[in-house]
């Protein structure tokens, strides 16, 4: 269990996290969003000690994590691949890290053939590609079999293969009763991984719900339809007062009204239709819709 | 209690949570031993500066070994003690002792900045300070052993090569086990130094930087003499080393007008200094 209250962290001027107010539960996996810049990593650092927080505190297991002597046993973490010295093997790099927790030595080869990585065991990391270093990071985050496990963008880099596998090894850990706390700016990621959702934006919460309630505030359906008579059935649509787009010569937007009454109208105003089809919002849509006042950085933005 | 059916379970092992960690500054320096030895550049790195240095002093006695026909009476008659134990480790190689072993020293902590390895083993370790002294007690036991060594064989070798003119002296000559040791410490000092700089700098070619600054510049700027530079330049790990073989009278001020105890002093001061700030600034800052 992760116990956030009041979190925040700013450098110089710029606040990086605002008073965030979390509770991360166990025996789930737990998404954590935010557009670019949201505060995501700076949280994360703060859980494993690694910075100050400004104001408000942070435990986990009900203690700070920087009084644990070592902390293998009680987190891993895997906050940056790239956190690792490349001329180093990645056993030596893992029995370094396992003798400083008073990790048995055994631990080190059952970590690294878990995470498929038994043949590169003796291989310099400085050779290794994102995904296997994504791989080791995972590898260093189960070697002290903690209670809690933080994972920043895992996906980083990964195959499909791997995506699945780690998808699968989140859910398993989730199982068998750990907090699995999972940062991503992807909502798609997150939506075959986690079953609960932090979000934030600037640093602030802006969610913290379960997927399915998510899901639900999100469902807006828009129903697209093509007609040959595209311009006399957006009127009558119009008349019932349904707001409608078009989309080209022979198709149209319908919101806010399910597509059995849109064939219902049709039906009854003699319209012929080629295509009905309902699209519910995807769930990165709603994502994008709850973080668009808070995204910083924005693509384009004139200035 | 009431009997089941049920197949029987394989027991699960505990969760990690129930089991306590042992927590013993032994592992920390075990960690940090092979962190050490995991790296190829280690070796090379040591190898390098043993062939500097102990080529330079080679080099030097052998020079002393072809000349000494040429010297004047008067050379030869003091060339045992004072110039043989000056060949014995001369000063050019004190020079480069003190920069290889700075340099290896610091990078053992600026390496972990450099790649931010450091956030991998702060994570792993979050008592900070025990990190940072693990690392200074290997270091120490380390650059003893590798500074004997080169020391050592170095005093061994010039004095084997002069004693060809029966010009040597054995360690057990007055003053000769002085110089030697003196020398030796010359290597974990430079480390402790080189370390505590990494830790407050934390960037590799910044440290790099000032570690020659300090070693190099500095003492040869203050060579001339003024009140205030022969007071810093006094209080150079260099110049301490460079008093300390003085041979003679051993309470009063030696040829740079420092006592043999200010010098003593001076190495100590350098080495207190060098692991409290190494042991102490990483734990007070955000990494
Ligand atoms: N060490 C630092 N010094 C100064 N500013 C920082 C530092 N670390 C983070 N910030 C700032 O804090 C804010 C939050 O950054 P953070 O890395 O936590 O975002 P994030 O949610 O992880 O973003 P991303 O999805 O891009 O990884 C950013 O504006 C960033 O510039
Ligand atoms: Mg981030």
């Amino acid at each position: 269990m992760i116990e956030i209250q009041e979190l925040t962290k700013r450098y110089g001027g710029k606040t990086a996290v605002d008073g965030l107010t979390v509770t991360v539960r166990p025996g789930h996996v737990t998404g954590f969003l935010g557009p670019n810049g949201a505060g995501k990593s700076t949280t994360l650092r703060m859980i494993i000690g690694l910075n100050r927080p400004t104001g408000g505190s942070v435990t986990v297991q009900g203690r700070p994590h920087a009084s644990n002597p070592r902390g293998l046993w009680y987190v891993g973490a895997l906050l940056d691949a790239s956190e690792v010295h490349g001329g180093r093997s990645a056993s030596g790099h893992l029995r370094a890290l396992a003798r400083s927790n008073d990790i048995p030595r055994a631990r080190v080869a059952e970590v690294l053939a878990q995470v498929g990585l038994a043949d590169a065991a003796n291989r310099r990391i400085g050779g290794f590609s994102l995904g296997m270093k994504q791989r080791l990071g995972i590898a260093a985050a189960l070697l002290g079999d903690p209670q809690v496990l933080l994972f920043d963008e895992p996906f980083n880099g990964l195959d499909p293969e791997g995506v699945r596998w780690v998808r699968g090894l989140f859910r398993q850990l989730a199982a068998e009763g750990r907090t699995v706390f999972v940062s991503s700016h992807l909502m798609s990621e997150m939506q075959h991984t986690a079953d609960h959702l932090v979000v934030i934006g600037r640093g602030r919460l802006i969610a913290d719900e379960s997927l399915s309630d998510f899901a639900a505030r999100s469902v807006r359906p828009t129903v697209s339809v093509a007609t040959p008579d595209a311009v006399r059935f957006a009127e009558i649509l119009r008349e019932q007062g349904v707001r409608v787009q078009s989309t080209g010569v022979q198709t149209l937007e319908v919101a806010d009204l399910a597509a059995a009454r849109v064939g219902e109208l049709a039906f009854t105003h003699r319209v012929q239709l080629h295509e009905l089809t309902t699209h519910a919002t995807s769930l990165e849509e709603a994502f994008m819709d709850l973080t668009a006042d808070s995204v910083e950085y924005l693509a384009g933005d004139p200035r | 209690m009431t009997t089941t059916t049920a197949p029987t379970l394989t027991p699960v092992e505990r969760p990690a949570a129930t089991r306590t960690p042992r927590v013993r500054f032994r592992d920390l320096v075990a960690a940090e031993w092979i962190k050490l030895w995991s790296l190829r550049s280690t070796k090379w790195s040591f190898l390098a500066a043993a062939f500097v240095v102990l080529g330079e002093n080679l080099l030097s006695a052998w020079g002393d070994y072809s000349n000494y026909p040429d010297y004047s009476a008067k050379i030869k008659a003091v060339f045992v003690p004072y110039w043989a134990l000056g060949d014995a480790f001369n000063d050019g190689s004190a020079f480069l002792l003190v920069i290889a072993a700075g340099a290896i020293g610091a990078n053992l902590v600026v390496n972990e900045y450099g790649t931010r390895l450091i956030r991998t083993t702060f994570a792993a370790v979050p008592a900070r300070r025990s990190v940072m002294a693990a690392k200074v007690v290997l270091a120490t036991g380390v650059f003893v052993v590798f500074g004997a060594l080169i020391v050592g064989v170095s005093f061994w070798a010039d004095e084997a090569i002069l004693s060809l003119r029966h010009a040597g002296l054995s360690i057990g000559y007055p003053g000769a086990l002085r110089v030697t040791v003196a020398a030796a410490l010359l290597a974990p000092i430079a480390a402790l130094i080189g370390m505590a700089i990494g830790a407050v700098v934390r960037h590799p070619a910044t440290t790099m930087v000032l570690l020659i600054v300090l070693n190099v510049v500095v003492p040869a700027l203050l060579l001339d003499q003024r009140r205030l530079s022969a007071t810093i330049d006094e209080a150079m790990p260099i110049t301490a080393w460079a008093r300390l073989p003085a041979i003679g009278d051993q309470t009063g001020p030696g040829p740079i007008g420092m006592s043999m105890a200010h010098a003593w002093i001076v190495y100590a001061a350098w080495a207190v200094v060098s692991v409290i700030v190494t042991v102490v600034v990483p734990a007070r800052r955000d990494v």
